[in-house]
C-alpha cells in the first residue's frame, strides 16, 4: 500500500486546491471549463492564472525533487491528436471532466456528475481494453 | 486591474499551482499510469483510485466549510453549476471524453500540467483539445443557443 501513498497525498492536494479555489473565488475548479472559457477569451485573468499555476506545479516539483515526474506517452502523434479532439469536444458537451465532475461533482454528491464519471470511466476502460487487446 | 481582480488572479495562480503540484506527486501526469487504471483486464494499476479517493474525500470534507461561508472571500456569490437534468449531451459528451481519455491517457488537467516537460505529443494533444472545445461551441452556437 505504501507504493500508493504519493498518489493519495497528491489526491489530497488536488481536493484541497479545488476547495481553496471555491472558497476564495466561488468557482468550481473544473479544468475543461477553465480552458474552454479561456479559449473564448472569457474571464482571462482568473482562468489564465489557474492555467499558469497548473504548469508551475511540475516546475515546483522539479525544484524540490531534482527531476520532473515520470511521463511516458504510448500514443502515436495522430492518436494523440484524435484523443485531444475527443477530450476537448466531449468535456464541453458533457459539461466537465475528471476535475469538475470527478473531484468536485462527486464531493457535492451531484447526480449529473455521478452519471458522467461512471460513463467516462466505463468508456475509457472499453477503449483501453480494445487498444491494448487486453481481453 | 482593481485590487480585487489582482487578488482573484493570485488566488487562481496559487490554487492552480497546488493542483499542478498535487498532480505531479500523484503520478497522474503519466498517461501510462492513467491507461493502466483503465486497463482492468490487463496489468491493472490502482493509483488513480487513490488519487481520486484522496481528492474526493478531501473535497467532501471541505464542502462542509464552504457551506458555512455566506459568500466566497473574493466574489459576491458561488457560481454553482445550473444544470440538474441528466440528459443526452451529458452522457454522450462524457462517453466521447472517456474514449479520448483512454486513447491518449490524458485528461485536461494533466495534459496542461505536462506541457513544461516539453513532449511534442503533449503539445499536439492540448492544441487538438482546444480545437475540440472551440468546435463544440461553434456547432452548438449554430443550433441557435
Amino acid at each position: 500500500m505504501i507504493a500508493y501513498l504519493p498518489s493519495l497525498i497528491g489526491g489530497v492536494m488536488i481536493g484541497g486546491s479545488a476547495i481553496l479555489f471555491l472558497m476564495l473565488t466561488g468557482r468550481i475548479a473544473g479544468i475543461s471549463g477553465i480552458i474552454g472559457r479561456l479559449a473564448e477569451a472569457k474571464g482571462i485573468a482568473i482562468n489564465a492564472g489557474f492555467v499558469v499555476g497548473l504548469m508551475l506545479g511540475p516546475i515546483l516539483y522539479l525544484v524540490l525533487f531534482g527531476a520532473f515526474p515520470q511521463v511516458s506517452i504510448a500514443a502515436s502523434l495522430p492518436l494523440a491528436v484524435l484523443a485531444g479532439l475527443l477530450v476537448g469536444f466531449g468535456s464541453r458537451m458533457g459539461s466537465g471532466c475528471t476535475s469538475g465532475h470527478g473531484v468536485l461533482g462527486l464531493a457535492r454528491l451531484s447526480p449529473r456528475s455521478m452519471v458522467a464519471v461512471v460513463t467516462f470511466v466505463l468508456a475509457g476502460m472499453v477503449t483501453v481494453t480494445i487498444l491494448r487487446g487486453s481481453l | 486591474m482593481t485590487s480585487k481582480a489582482i487578488q482573484t488572479t493570485a488566488a487562481a495562480l496559487l490554487s492552480g499551482t497546488i493542483f499542478g503540484f498535487g498532480l505531479s506527486i500523484s503520478g497522474m501526469l503519466d498517461p501510462a499510469r492513467v491507461q493502466g487504471f483503465l486497463d482492468v483486464f490487463g496489468a491493472w494499476d490502482p493509483s488513480l483510485v487513490f488519487v481520486l479517493g484522496g481528492a474526493v474525500i478531501t473535497a467532501f470534507a471541505g464542502m462542509a466549510l464552504v457551506r458555512r461561508l455566506p459568500k466566497p472571500v473574493l466574489a459576491d456569490h458561488f457560481a454553482w453549476p445550473d444544470k440538474t437534468r441528466i440528459d443526452l449531451p451529458l452522457v454522450l459528451g462524457s462517453a466521447l471524453f472517456g474514449i479520448g481519455w483512454g486513447l491518449g491517457g490524458f485528461c485536461p488537467g494533466p495534459a496542461l500540467a505536462a506541457l513544461p516537460l516539453g513532449y511534442g505529443k503533449s503539445f499536439a494533444f492540448v492544441a487538438a483539445m482546444v480545437i475540440g472545445m472551440v468546435l463544440h461551441n461553434r456547432v452548438f452556437a449554430r443550433r441557435g443557443q
